[in-house]
């Protein structure tokens, strides 16, 4: 009771602010010991208000500018290594410079931080959202999480170093966030006081750091045929402590904020027959496409995958279980793959279902392609359409495309 | 106009006569309102002088869509040289209304607008007052003033506040005096343009 009374005294005035400037909010009240980035569209309202927080002093960050996302990357994990606190944002095509260093990164096990505006990839040149950026780093072994709003985008930065750091896990943590859909959104943002977010994040105090006086440890050296194999096993069991790590924090984090994420959120799915399954800031016109469904009597619902790196499999599955056909929306191509990325979990996920869903897949928004609800319905009636003909389309339905 | 929440406003102008800004002036507005409220610019590149247009939408529950606004209850034109370039009143509702910057509403361009028939047409001489004021034309506060006028969802007093709030971020005391002078003067000197008075013209 008594916090309660304290949050409702203290709980500051909601924010008109857009995504980018919420999660320079969130890093403000985390003070990182470094933050190195260089500026790309969308990422850049996230540090020209973070590097403003630098300049008047209310941050004790060193802010290292400099001259490549390679750079930018390869500074946190120095920092990191030497036992700070460090983070970066980008998108797209800076993602993709920093491509050596995502492993380099998550091989070391630090558990930095990078807030990832999704953005298409060159070429064509093109620097609207979609989610090329983010499926390209999917197997890198860094936890991924997809906040669909300027609220979320702030709440998960707050909880992303509290899962990094966990002795049980040790892994970078992506917070990804829609280029421009989130990053360039002015909405309603309720923040936590500075010290409340500040006692929740907490100090890092890594049990190890590599200029530790009286004997460091060795981070990336040359690890041959001897132990590398084993150092990758490792990961996999850091990746899959993960999730437990990321449940718990959420909880936490919602009994100091007020509100609830969860790895994965369902709506209107307990008694739904068919069903979409999507990964950021898309899901509220989904969500809208749904109610008009639901309006002419089609009973559907939605899957909201939050968290997915690790891919939370059996809470996919328990929300996926009795429904009969389920439609897949990726916002990026896997070119040559048997199935686009996110379809390619939710088959493996669904896969030792009694009664698996039929299962079809939808490729949308690329580019920044708009994506409007009749885009979203056009896809329920063609889930619907499946499971009347009680067939699966062998390939995808590109939604959207002229 | 009659209110009903979710309400959409879609603004037209010029890059660098503060459309973007103007939306997110509105939008914090109405969350002092109360309001769960978005502004968004234009996704893409912006160049001074190229059309651009943002888009605030209010409501009573958390927004849903995040895209551009396709049917808009109201729309705003801070430049009338983008009447006949842009499908300016593209979608708006039967019953919308548009805020048309411009020192003539019996002008050319205005008649071009094509305003339906239950839809209302207000104009504010915006560039003037900015001049006036400001030295530039800056029509944005202005018209903004025009908004309170013309669609009274939220008082002058809390886009006031608003614009007092997010200008102290960048401007000086002097700036902010005279935009919050060029609001009022919107919202005093906007008026109804009656259907009649345009068709009677043409």
């Amino acid at each position: 009771m008594t916090t309660k009374q304290k949050a409702s005294i203290t709980l500051p005035a909601p924010l008109a602010i857009n995504g980018g400037e919420a999660v320079a909010y969130a890093m403000r009240q985390i003070d990182p010991e470094v933050v190195a980035a260089y500026p790309i569209t969308p990422q850049t309202f996230i540090i020209e208000r973070f590097s403003e927080y630098v300049a008047d002093g209310l941050v004790s960050t060193e802010y290292i500018n400099v001259e490549s996302e390679h750079a930018a990357l390869s500074a946190c994990v120095g920092a990191c290594a030497a036992g700070g606190r460090a983070q970066t944002a980008t998108s797209g095509p800076g993602l993709a410079l920093m491509f050596e260093i995502v492993w380099v990164a998550s091989g070391m096990r630090l558990p930095l931080v990078m807030h990832l505006c999704s953005r298409a990839l060159s070429a064509p040149l093109n620097i609207l959202c979609d989610h090329s950026d983010a499926m390209a780093m999917r197997e890198s072994s860094w936890i991924m999480m997809f906040g669909s709003n300027p609220q979320e985008a702030y709440d998960q930065a707050i909880v992303a170093p509290t899962v990094a750091e966990h002795p049980d896990v040790l892994l970078p943590f992506a917070n990804v966030l829609d280029g421009f859909t989130v990053t360039h959104s002015v909405e309603r943002v309720d923040v936590l006081p500075d010290e409340d977010a500040k006692s929740f994040v907490g100090e890092y105090e890594p049990e190890r750091w590599a200029l530790q006086p009286g004997g460091g440890a060795t981070f990336g050296g040359l690890d041959a045929n001897d132990f590398y194999f084993e150092h990758k096993r490792q990961q996999v069991e850091a990746m899959d402590n993960s999730l437990e790590v990321v449940r718990r924090q959420l909880d936490k984090y919602a009994e100091l904020s007020g509100r609830k994420m969860s790895l994965v959120e369902e709506y209107l799915l307990d008694d739904a027959e068919v069903a979409l399954v999507v990964l950021g800031s898309s899901e509220g016109m989904v969500r809208a496409a749904i109610d008009q469904a639901r309006a002419d009597g089609i009973k559907v619902g939605m899957l909201r995958v939050r968290l997915f790196r690790p891919f939370p499999v059996a809470d996919v599955r328990k929300a996926l279980s009795g429904v009969a056909a389920v439609g897949v929306l990726d916002r990026a191509i896997a070119f040559g793959a048997p199935a686009n990325a996110l379809m390619q979990d939710i088959v493996m996920a669904t896969r030792t279902l009694p009664e698996r869903p039929l299962l079809m897949d939808f490729v949308y928004g690329l580019g920044g392609r708009n994506t409007p609800k009749q885009m979203f319905r056009e896809a329920i009636d063609h889930v619907v359409l499946a499971k009347e003909q009680g067939a699966e389309p062998e390939s995808p339905a590109y939604l959207g495309l002229r | 106009m009659q209110i009903h929440l979710p309400l959409s406003i879609r603004w037209h102008g010029r890059g660098g006569q503060g459309v973007v800004t103007a939306s997110r002036i509105l939008a914090s507005a109405a969350l002092r309102g109360g309001y769960y409220m978005q502004s968004l610019p234009d996704f893409g590149a912006e160049r001074s002088g190229a059309p651009i247009s943002a888009h605030t939408r209010i409501s009573e529950t958390p927004p849903v869509d995040r895209g551009p606004i396709g049917e808009p209850d109201v729309v705003i034109v801070l430049d009338a040289s983008l009447v006949g370039q842009i499908d300016l009143l593209g979608g708006l509702i039967p019953d919308g209304a548009v805020i048309v910057n411009t020192p003539d509403p019996d002008s050319d361009s205005v008649r071009r607008l094509e305003v339906g028939a239950r839809q209302e047409l207000w104009a504010v001489d915006g560039s003037r007052i900015g001049m006036d004021l400001l030295g530039r034309n800056l029509p944005n506060t202005p018209v903004l003033g025009a908004f309170a006028r013309a669609v009274p969802v939220l008082g002058l007093e809390s886009i006031s506040l608003a614009l007092d709030e997010l200008m102290s971020e960048t401007f000086s005391e002097s700036i902010i005096r005279a935009n919050l002078e060029a609001l009022r003067l919107g919202y005093d000197q906007v008026r109804q343009v009656l259907q009649t008075e345009v068709t009677a013209n043409a």
